[in-house]
This record gives C-alpha cells, structure tokens and sequence, in this order.
C-alpha cells in the first residue's frame, strides 16, 4: 500500500484528502443557496458573493453518460495510456441529491450497463503514477459495483 | 436604421493544402467584393476573425492599407456571427453606412485541443480527459433522447439529409452522400454519436459586405436585409460545454434566448421561416436546435425527419448547403457560411439545392463553446 506521502490530489481543493471518507467539495450561496461544484466565491445564479464551501453527498443517479471513443489530445490530456492501449472511458453527469449534477469520469467494469437514473458512488483513488507519486482524482462508480 | 447585405463572398471548404486560412479570408474578401461591384478602398470597416489562422486584420497587409477601421473578434463558434453582428451595429449606429464582415480558419486535423485553463477551467479538468467537445454534445442528446423519446433512427436521418445536400453544394467539404447504412455503421464515437453524424475540424473563408439598407440598390439589384441579429451567452442552469457541474434547475439555452431576442426584433415568428441553419456540430445539435429555435415541440423532431419537414422541398428545410457536417468546421468561418447560404437562398441562386417556391424570409443559427449562440432573420 502507498503511504499517504507518495499520493498527491490531481487538485487543491476538489476533495477532501488524505481521508477515510473523502468527499467533493462544493460551495453554497448563503443568499440564494445554490450549490457550486467546484468551490467558487461568486454565485452563478444570483451574482452574490458570499458562499461557503461545503462537503458534498458521495451517492447520487447518473443524469447523462457518454463513452468517450478515442485517445483524448495531450495536452490537455494526461492519463496513462498510450495508442495501443487506450479502452473507452465513460463520463458522466451524476446528480447528488438537493446539491448539483457533478461532471465525473465513471469507472464501470461494463460499459453496457451504464443507464440514466442508476445509482452511483464517489471513489477518490489513484489515476496515475507520476514521478514516482500517485496523483488522486475523484470518479463515479456504479453502486455496488465492489 | 435597415442593414443590408450586399455582397457574399466564399472560399471553399474543407482542405485546401498550401493556402493559409488568412489567404483563405482574403478570397472570399474579394468575392465579396466582386459580388457587390466595390473595391477594397470603398469601404470603411471591418470586423473579423478566426481561431487558429492568425489575426484577421493582418488582412489589411494583402487587401490593402487604407486605413479603415478593422476590429478583431473572437468568440468561439460563434465568431463569425459575432462579426455580423458587430458589423450590423456599426452601421445601424449610424456611425458608418459600408464595410464588411469576415471570417476564416484553418485547423489541424483531428479532434479540436482545448485549453483548459483558457475556458475558466482547472487544468485537472483537460488532465483527467473531460476537456472534450464530443463528450458534451454526446451527453446532452443521450439526455434529450431519454426525454423526448428521440431514436437513433432520426439522428441517422440527419446526417444523411446535411451530406445530400452537401452533395449539391460546389463549396462543400464533403460532396459524396453518405447513404443510411454508412452512417448507421459508422464507428461510435461519443455514445450514441457515430463518426458520421460529427463535422470535423475543417478550413474555409466567407465574407458579406453590409451597408444602410437605404443605399444597399446603389451595389446591388437583390440585396438582402439583416431584420433581426442576437448573440446572448447561457443563463444559470442552462446545459453546456465544459460545465464541471450544473444546476440542478433546468433553464433555457443560450440559443433560446437568442431566437426569442431576434423574432421580437424581426416582429414575426417561427412559422413565417422559409428557409434555415441551425448549428449542426453534430447530429443531436441540429435536433435539438429544431426545439431550442421554436421551430418545433421537444420531441417532435422524430416525426419531422421521418416525414422530411427538414428536406430542401419539406415546410422547413434545414442545413440546405449541407451544414457543418457537409462543409466541416472552421470556427471563425461558419457563423458567416450559414449566413452565406441564405442569403443565397434568398437570392434565387443556389442552384441544383435551391428551396423551391422563392423563399423569402430565411433564419441562421450558430452555437459555441463556452454556451453562447447567434441568430440572424433575413429578408429579401
């Protein structure tokens, strides 16, 4: 097991970490209420600027998904693989309850069973090694699905 | 004040190996030219602009140095359309009664690179691979089509209509006409989206010289009238490109917004069209556009394609010179290529695809990242 040390987020500020309960975090409009992911200062619905960063729900149902076909350009993409060994990833928009619909690369062992509606849950593991350290970022997965 | 257009200029589209997109901008500025019968030094301003191609006023250096004003614009796919509609309120400004709106591009091959943090983004978001336009739109129809009951059948069919109309367009990228089964077949690319119902990246140049409506007979005997230009950007809640989360409050698209701006402008509506473009970066786009530009009910869209409304003889036909999808997608360009074509249309002169019966109120529609859209209504 990597210590906590040698594991860096792929952002400041995306989630909580290092935790045995990680979660996204957001931020809340104390004037209109609206939830923002990522955290912001400003309010995109009511201009305001006062909001307050919050944790946010770790299961919600998939609102929309795609599969994402081919080798993205690098940059801006910096994943691990390579021509040969690219798969099709999903992405998706998954929607926690009363907060706001995250935007989430979803690891799904089968693609076919991606559904709208189905539940999810936040992993935050790693999703590549980068000079020797292991960069963290956040994914959605099918409920259950370990 | 009135605005007219009086001149349309085109190079064409898709690749042209050995001409840059600037060189590309300065053929269909002289096209544009020709067709109004005035010279470079005749006018005086101009807004232009591309994505990848360099700074459109560098243009001054091959047409010509006369000094006149030229203003850079650069919005995205609706970079074109931004320029006719920067050109459109300096004239009705009164501040200047001729100049010209210009557009042109040239990218690389492949599937457009963005730039994460350009886009207000963070650099985690390009890195993690969501950075990428076909997820969008390959997302927003997955959803529409889960609500609306939209098949797969009808984004085949639209694919199919744009290339056989671009099969009849000398100016298209893509002349031969992809028949059902090709689509159909077609590699997927971003779920449910295939290879052949995406526009690629693509080259090309188009130019319109505009004046005071009052003058537009002066240069020509079938000038065509601007009754209506909008740009409006996304209000909260309003589904787009490069969103790491959205509301969870639906509101109306930027190009809702945009045509309900510009039929209150023009005083008429959906139903006095004759003749339209709406963005069609693929498929789902052009479907769901059909709804966000009034011109149909979500989800009536299955029945229109199957009945052909859409078709160059149908009650509305759409994307007539092929669209995006025909023609590719050179940024700077396209806003103004959809203008191009109705104004063609409007003309009586698009040949072999002209909609029949003298169309004589046309609409253009185009949509860009971050979620802005631009619509115009022209009249004869």
């Amino acid at each position: 097991m990597t210590s906590i040390a040698n594991q860096i987020p792929i952002a400041e500020g995306l989630f909580t970490w290092p935790s045995n309960d990680p979660r996204l975090l957001g931020s809340k409009c104390n004037n209109c209420g609206v939830v923002t992911f990522p955290a912001q200062a400003g309010c995109p619905a009511c201009c305001g600027e006062d909001t307050a960063n919050i944790e946010m729900e770790r299961r919600g149902t998939l609102w929309t998904w795609t599969i994402q076909g081919f080798l993205p350009n690098r940059p801006p993409y910096d994943g691990p693989e390579t021509a040969e060994t690219f798969k099709p990833f999903a992405v998706g928009y998954i929607e926690l309850p009363n907060q706001v619909r995250v935007q989430s690369r979803i690891k799904c062992d089968d693609l076919d069973q991606l559904k709208i509606g189905m539940e999810m849950d936040l992993v935050v593991e790693k999703y590549v090694e980068r000079d020797g350290k292991d960069i963290i970022a956040y994914f959605f997965e099918p409920a259950g699905q370990r | 004040m009135d605005v007219a257009i009086v001149g349309i200029g085109m190079h064409p589209f898709g690749r042209t190996d050995g001409v840059s997109g600037l060189d590309q901008g300065v053929y269909a500025a002289r096209q544009a030219l020709s067709d109004s019968k005035l010279d470079w030094n005749d006018l005086q301003f101009a807004y232009g602009g591309s994505s990848a191609a360099g700074n459109a006023d560098s243009m001054v250096s091959k047409l010509g140095l006369t000094g006149l004003q030229f203003i850079n614009v650069s919005n995205g796919c609706a970079t074109g359309g931004s320029a006719l509609q920067s050109a459109y309120m300096a004239i009705q400004s009164g501040m200047f009664d001729l100049g010209m709106a210009v557009g042109f591009d040239k990218h690389p091959r492949g599937a457009f690179t963005v730039d994460p943090e350009a886009s207000g983004l963070g650099k985690w978001y390009g890195d993690i691979g969501m950075a990428l336009t076909p997820q969008f739109f390959g997302m927003k129809i997955q959803r529409y089509m889960h609500e609306y009951g939209i098949s797969e059948d009808t984004l085949t069919r639209v694919a199919v209509k744009n290339y056989k109309n671009g099969a009849m367009n000398p100016n298209a990228w893509r002349k031969n006409a992809f028949t059902y089964d090709e689509v159909a077949q077609s590699p997927m690319v971003c779920d449910p989206l295939r290879k052949y119902m995406f526009c690629s990246p693509a080259e090309g140049g188009c130019a319109m010289i505009l004046c005071r409506a009052d003058q537009a007979h002066k240069y020509t005997s079938n000038p065509v009238f601007l009754k209506a230009v909008a740009v409006k950007t996304r209000t909260f809640g309003s589904f787009e490109v490069f969103s790491q989360s959205q509301a969870l409050d639906r509101a109306g698209a930027p190009s809702e917004q945009a045509s309900k701006a510009a039929f209150e402008m023009a005083g008429i509506g959906p139903e006095d069209i004759d003749v339209a473009q709406l963005q069609d970066t693929e498929s789902g786009a052009e479907i769901m556009h059909m709804s966000e530009n009034g011109f149909c009910a979500d989800g009536d869209q299955e029945k229109w394609l199957q009945e052909g409304h859409t078709e160059i003889d149908g009650k509305l036909p759409v994307n007539t010179d092929g669209g995006c999808l025909a023609n590719g997608e050179p940024v700077g360009a396209s806003g103004l290529r959809q203008v191009y074509e109705i104004a063609l249309q409007l003309r009586g002169g698009a040949g072999k695809r002209q909609v029949p019966n003298k169309p004589k109120v046309g609409y253009t529609h185009v949509y860009g990242a971050p979620g802005l859209s631009g619509v115009t209504i022209m009249t004869t």
